[in-house]
C-alpha cells in the first residue's frame, strides 16, 4: 500500500472532528504535533486542491458559529475517512513489526 | 507584494486559493514579532511560493500528459498527421536556415574573421580584378590599417611521384597569409619568411585530406619531398581537417616566391601584371570604411605615378566572407530562406485548421470539463500543452528530415567562400529547429485553443448549426495557405523559364559528342613549344586514328571552363581612345580545332601545322572582331597588334559565348599553338583536348586517349574527363540546383494546401450535412449541392490566388538577378502557377463534394 503524503495525513486528521479553513488546519498540526510541523500556504493549498480532486475533501457551505464568512471551510468526505484509517492502520501495521523487532517500546 | 508572488501559481490555482493564501499570510504576519520574525516569514513564504508553484505546474502538467496519451491512443491517425505535417514544416525551415546560417551569417571559421579583408583592384569598367605585385608591394608599404597583409593567388599543380599522377589545387601565399587567417597547422608548421624568398628551396604544406589520403596520415610526412610540377617541395606542415582557404577546394600551400614560380613576375615592376588576391586583417579598432578610405587614397597617389597602367585603378578592400558571395547566391539563400518559411506558414495554417477541427469536434468533452469547474485557462493550456507535445514530436522528426535533406542544399554554397561544403548540425542550427518548434507550437497551438474554448461556445449546443465565424477564421487560414503555395509555385516557374531560357542560348558551338580532358603540360618541364607541340602531334595522330574520332585539337582551355584570357587590341598603332573597349580573348589552339567545335569558319582558313614559329604570326578572329575593326571590309590580311606582337588575320569564325552562357563575352582571337614563345604566357599553354566523335558515348573512348596520353608522357596526370555537353550543362548546374530546392518547397506547399484545402470542406460538409438534407429534401438537386460545395472552396481559391499573386510578384522583383533577364510578370509562370493552385482546390474538394452529394435527406434529418 502506498503511504499517504503527510501533510494528506495531517489535514485529513485536523479536519477530522470539525471543518477548518487553511488557517485553521495550520493552527491545528502545529499544536497536535507540538510545533513540530508547520505547514507552509503553499504546501497546504496544493494539497488541498489535490485532496479535493481525490475526493477525499469537501468544501463546505455551512459555516460554524462567529467564524469568518469569506474563508472557504473544508470537511472529510466519508471518502477521506476510509482513507485515514487504512493509513492509520498501516502506521500501526509498520509500528507492531518495529516492536517484533525490537525497534520501538511495547509488546508485540 | 504577496499577491504578486502568487502570480508565479497558475491562473487556475490562482483564481481558487488567491485569497485564502492571502488570509493565512495576513494572518501569520500578524503572528509573527519583530523585524526579524517578519523577515525570517518573508523568506520561508518565498521559498515556499517557489517550490509549491511549481510543484502545482508539474500537477497540471502530468495531468495534461496522461490526458494527452489518452487522446493520442484513441486517434493515433489524427497525432501522426500532424506530426508529419509539423515534421515537413520545422525540416524545411531548418534545413534551409542551416544552409543559410552556414553561407551567410556564421563567421568564417577563422579567429578574429571579422578583421579578415580581401583586397582587389579596383577599375571603373569592371568592379574588380586582381592586384599586380607592383601595386601590392606598395600598398602594403603604405597602408596602416592593416595589422598583416598578404597575397595568393590560386593555381593548380602536377603531383608525380607518389602513385597515380595527380593534379592539384594549390594556393601560392606570402609568408603573411596562414599566419594573418590565423589556423595553426595540425603538424609542423607555417611557412617563414626565409622560405618565402626568391631562390629559396621549395616548401609545401598539405591539406588534412591530401595528407590522409596520399601519406596515410602518418607524422612522418613532415621533411618529405614531393615533385610538385618537377620541382621537388619539402613537407614542413599539415592543416587540420576543414581548413579550406582560399576556397573549398584547396589541396597545398606553396610560398609565393620560392622556386621561381612567376617567373620573377612577382618582384616586376610591371603594374598591369595582375594575378594577385591581397588578404589582409584589420587593426582592432579600423573599421573597413577606413581602411577602405586609406587604400583609395593611396592607390590615387601611385596612380599619379603610373597614369598610364594606372587608369581608372583604384583598390577596394571587402569583407573576406561578403567578398566570396556573389549577389546571386546571396539572393537565392533568401529565397530559399523565404520559401522555407512559406512552407512552414503553409504547415502552421494547416495545423491550425486540423486542431481547429478536432478541437470544435471535442467540444462536448471540453464542455464536460469545464462544467466540472476547469476554468478557461486550465482548458487552454491543456490544448497548447497537446499542441506543444505534437510540435515537438514534429521538431524531431523535423530536425531529421533537415539532416537528411542538407546534402540536397550543397550545391547552394558557393565553392569560392572558404568553408567546407557542408554545414553540420551543430547547437547553433538544433537550436534553430527548437525554436521553429516552440513557435510552431504556439502558433497553431493558440489560435484553435483561444477560439475553441471561447466564453458561451462553450456550452454545448447539440444543434449542429454552421458556427459563421468559425469558419471564416478557418477558410483565412486556407486562403493563406492557398497564397503561399501561389507565390511558391511562381517564384519555382520563374526559375524555370529562366533557366530554359539561358538553356536556349546557343553557345556558339556544338556541345554534342565531344570527349574533353586536361593534359596539364605545366611547369618548366613543358616550358620549351618545340617538344610541347611535338607532343601534340603525337597524342592528335593517334587519337584521330581511333574508331568513331571525327576530329581532335588542342586548346588552351576550353570556352566556360577559362573566362578569362583577355589581351587588349590595338589596330593601326593608334592607342584606343577608351582601351576597355578594345579587349579580345586570346587562345592558341591547334589546327581542326574549330572543326572538333563546330565552329562555323566563315572566311579564310583554319590555323595549320605550317604556322610554325618561324613563319609570319596568323590569327583567326570571331565574327564580332572582325566586324568591330574593319566593318566594311575583306578582313583577312589585315593586321593588329595583340599580346606584343603584331598579327596578320588568316580566318573569321563564329562567335562563341567564352564566358558562360549568361554573360556577353568579348570577340574572340585564335593564335596557331606552335606561334606560341618559349616560356610566355604559361597560362595560355594548350591544355585541354578536345574530341568530336561520329557515334556511340564519346566517354568510351576515354581509356585508349588516357593509354595514348601515358604512352606519350608517363608522367603527366589527365585530369578533367568529361563531355563539352556536361560543361555546357554546367553553366545552368547552379540554376538546377536552386530550382530543385524550390521546386521541392512548391512541392510540398502545394500538397499541403491540398490536404488544408481537403480538410476544411471535408470539416464543413460533415458539420452541414443536414443542411444539405435539408436543401435536397426541398428539391436542390445534386448539381446545385455540388456547385455550393465548389463554389466555396473556389471563391477561397480566388482570393488566396489574387493575394498570392500580388505577392509572387514582390518575390518576382527580389529574384530578379536570377531571372537572366526574364520579367517579374513572365505570363507563362505565372499562368502555370495559378492554373495548378485551381487544380488543387479543385482536386481537394472532389472527395468532400461527393460526400455531400452523397448525402441521403431521410437519414440527414432523421439524424438532428
Amino acid at each position: 500500500m502506498q503511504p499517504l503524503p503527510e501533510a494528506t495525513f495531517h489535514i485529513l486528521m485536523a479536519v477530522a472532528d470539525e471543518d477548518r479553513h487553511g488557517y485553521g488546519i495550520i493552527q491545528d498540526v502545529l499544536t497536535s504535533t507540538n510545533g513540530k510541523l508547520k505547514l507552509s500556504a503553499g504546501t497546504l493549498y496544493r494539497s488541498i486542491q489535490r485532496m479535493l480532486e481525490q475526493g477525499l475533501l469537501v468544501e463546505t457551505r455551512e459555516r460554524p458559529e462567529d467564524h469568518d464568512e469569506r474563508r472557504r471551510y473544508y470537511r472529510i468526505t466519508p471518502l477521506g475517512r476510509e482513507v485515514a484509517k487504512a493509513e492509520a492502520q498501516r502506521l500501526q501495521q509498520l509500528v507492531r513489526l518495529a516492536r517484533r523487532s525490537g525497534f520501538a517500546p511495547g509488546r508485540a | 507584494m504577496y499577491r504578486a508572488l502568487l502570480r508565479l501559481y497558475p491562473k487556475s490555482f490562482r483564481g481558487e486559493y488567491e485569497s485564502e493564501m492571502c488570509a493565512v499570510f495576513a494572518q501569520r504576519s500578524r503572528d509573527s514579532s519583530g523585524p526579524f520574525g517578519i523577515l525570517a516569514l518573508w523568506i520561508e513564504t518565498f521559498l515556499d511560493v517557489l517550490l509549491n508553484a511549481a510543484r502545482v505546474h508539474l500537477d497540471i502538467l502530468a495531468q495534461d500528459l496522461r490526458y494527452f496519451g489518452r487522446t493520442v491512443r484513441q486517434s493515433t491517425g489524427y497525432a501522426l498527421t500532424v506530426v508529419g505535417i509539423a515534421g515537413l514544416g520545422i525540416g524545411a525551415t531548418t534545413a534551409a536556415y542551416s544552409i543559410t546560417d552556414h553561407v551567410l551569417l556564421r563567421p568564417l571559421p577563422f579567429p578574429d574573421a571579422g578583421r579578415l579583408v580581401a583586397i582587389w583592384e579596383k577599375e571603373t569598367r569592371y568592379s574588380r580584378f586582381e592586384l599586380s605585385p607592383a601595386n601590392y608591394r606598395d600598398w602594403k608599404a603604405q597602408s596602416k590599417s592593416f595589422e598583416s597583409f598578404g597575397a595568393y593567388t590560386s593555381l593548380s599543380a602536377n603531383l608525380a611521384g607518389q602513385g597515380e599522377p595527380e593534379r592539384l589545387a594549390y594556393a601560392a601565399v606570402t609568408s603573411e597569409v596562414l599566419p594573418l587567417i590565423g589556423v595553426r597547422p595540425v603538424l609542423g608548421r607555417w611557412f617563414s619568411e626565409d622560405e618565402d624568398r626568391q631562390g629559396a628551396a621549395g616548401t609545401v604544406i598539405l591539406s588534412y585530406s591530401l595528407w590522409q589520403a596520399k601519406f596515410g596520415g602518418t607524422a612522418s610526412v613532415l621533411g618529405r619531398k614531393l615533385l610538385l610540377d618537377d620541382t621537388p617541395c619539402t613537407v614542413i606542415g599539415v592543416m587540420p581537417a576543414g581548413f579550406a582557404f582560399p576556397r573549398r577546394q584547396a589541396d597545398i600551400w606553396l610560398p609565393m616566391r620560392a622556386f621561381g614560380q612567376f617567373g620573377g613576375a612577382f618582384e616586376d615592376q610591371d603594374r598591369t601584371n595582375t594575378f594577385l588576391t591581397g588578404v589582409a586583417k584589420l587593426r582592432p579598432g579600423v573599421t573597413l570604411e577606413q581602411a577602405n578610405a586609406e587604400l583609395r587614397l593611396i592607390a590615387a597617389q601611385i596612380a599619379r605615378q603610373y597614369p598610364k597602367e594606372l587608369k581608372n585603378v583604384s583598390a577596394g578592400a571587402y569583407n573576406l566572407r561578403d567578398d566570396a558571395i556573389s549577389d546571386q547566391s546571396k539572393t537565392m539563400l533568401i529565397a530559399l530562406l523565404g520559401a522555407s518559411l512559406c512552407v512552414l506558414l503553409i504547415a502552421c495554417t494547416n495545423l491550425a485548421n486540423l486542431l481547429l477541427a478536432r478541437a470544435l469536434a471535442r467540444r462536448k468533452e471540453l464542455a464536460v470539463r469545464s462544467a466540472m469547474g476547469a476554468g478557461r485557462e486550465r482548458l487552454v493550456r491543456q490544448l497548447l500543452t497537446e499542441s506543444l507535445l505534437l510540435a515537438m514530436a514534429g521538431g524531431v522528426l523535423g530536425i531529421i528530415i533537415a539532416m537528411w535533406s542538407t546534402p540536397l542544399f550543397g550545391a547552394l554554397v558557393p565553392t569560392n567562400l572558404p568553408v567546407v561544403a557542408l554545414p553540420s548540425a551543430d547547437g547553433r542550427v538544433l537550436s534553430f529547429g527548437a525554436l521553429a518548434t516552440v513557435l510552431t507550437g504556439l502558433a497553431f497551438g493558440v489560435l484553435p485553443a483561444l477560439r475553441v474554448t471561447a466564453g458561451a461556445d462553450l456550452r454545448e449546443g447539440s444543434r449542429s448549426g454552421v458556427g459563421g465565424r468559425k469558419e471564416r477564421l478557418r477558410g483565412a487560414l486556407v486562403v493563406a495557405e492557398i497564397a503561399a503555395s501561389v507565390v511558391l509555385l511562381v517564384s519555382a516557374g520563374l526559375l524555370i523559364r529562366a533557366m530554359s531560357k539561358v538553356q536556349g542560348i546557343d553557345p556558339g558551338f556544338r556541345a554534342e559528342h565531344v570527349l574533353t580532358l586536361r593534359t596539364p603540360v605545366t611547369g618548366a618541364r613543358y616550358e620549351k613549344t618545340v617538344p610541347r607541340v611535338a607532343f601534340y602531334k603525337r597524342v592528335l595522330d593517334q587519337v584521330r586514328t581511333l574508331p568513331g574520332v571525327e576530329s581532335a585539337a588542342y586548346i588552351s582551355q576550353l570556352p566556360m571552363v577559362w573566362r578569362g584570357g583577355i589581351f587588349a587590341v590595338t589596330v593601326d598603332r593608334q592607342q584606343a581612345a577608351d582601351p576597355s573597349s578594345q579587349r579580345a580573348s586570346m587562345r592558341f589552339v591547334s589546327p581542326d580545332f574549330f572543326r572538333t567545335l563546330s565552329i562555323p569558319l566563315h572566311l579564310g582558313r583554319d590555323v595549320a601545322e605550317s604556322d610554325g614559329i618561324t613563319s609570319p604570326l596568323a590569327a583567326v578572329v570571331s565574327e564580332s572582331f572582325a566586324r568591330q575593326y574593319w566593318p566594311d571590309e575583306n578582313p583577312i590580311g589585315k593586321q593588329f597588334n595583340f599580346a606584343y606582337e603584331d598579327r596578320t588575320v588568316i580566318g573569321v569564325v563564329g562567335d562563341i559565348r567564352v564566358r558562360g552562357l549568361e554573360r556577353s563575352s568579348e570577340p574572340q582571337v585564335y593564335l596557331p599553338y606552335a606561334q606560341l614563345k618559349d616560356g610566355w604566357f604559361a597560362g595560355y599553354v594548350p591544355q585541354d583536348l578536345a574530341i568530336r566523335t561520329s557515334q556511340g558515348d564519346p566517354l568510351q573512348l576515354a581509356p585508349a586517349v588516357r593509354k595514348i596520353i601515358s604512352q606519350a608522357e608517363p608522367q603527366l596526370p589527365v585530369t578533367n574527363v568529361r563531355l563539352l555537353s556536361e560543361i555546357v550543362a554546367g553553366e545552368t548546374a547552379s540554376r538546377r540546383a536552386q530550382l530543385v530546392v524550390l521546386g521541392g518547397f512548391a512541392g510540398i506547399a502545394f500538397l499541403l494546401a491540398a490536404i488544408g484545402i481537403h480538410g476544411l470542406l471535408a470539416y464543413a460538409v460533415s458539420q452541414r450535412t443536414q443542411e444539405i438534407g435539408v436543401r435536397m429534401a426541398l428539391g436542390a438537386t445534386r448539381s446545385n449541392i455540388l456547385r455550393l460545395i465548389v463554389g466555396d472552396a473556389l471563391i477561397l481559391a480566388t482570393v488566396g490566388i489574387v493575394a498570392g499573386a500580388a505577392v509572387a510578384y514582390g518575390a518576382g522583383l527580389e529574384l530578379q538577378s536570377l531571372l537572366a533577364g526574364l520579367s517579374p510578370r513572365d505570363l507563362d509562370a505565372f499562368s502555370a502557377g495559378i492554373l495548378l493552385s485551381l487544380l488543387m482546390t479543385i482536386a481537394g474538394s472532389i472527395l468532400p463534394a461527393m460526400r455531400a452529394v452523397r448525402v441521403d435527406p431521410a437519414t440527414a434529418l432523421r439524424s438532428e
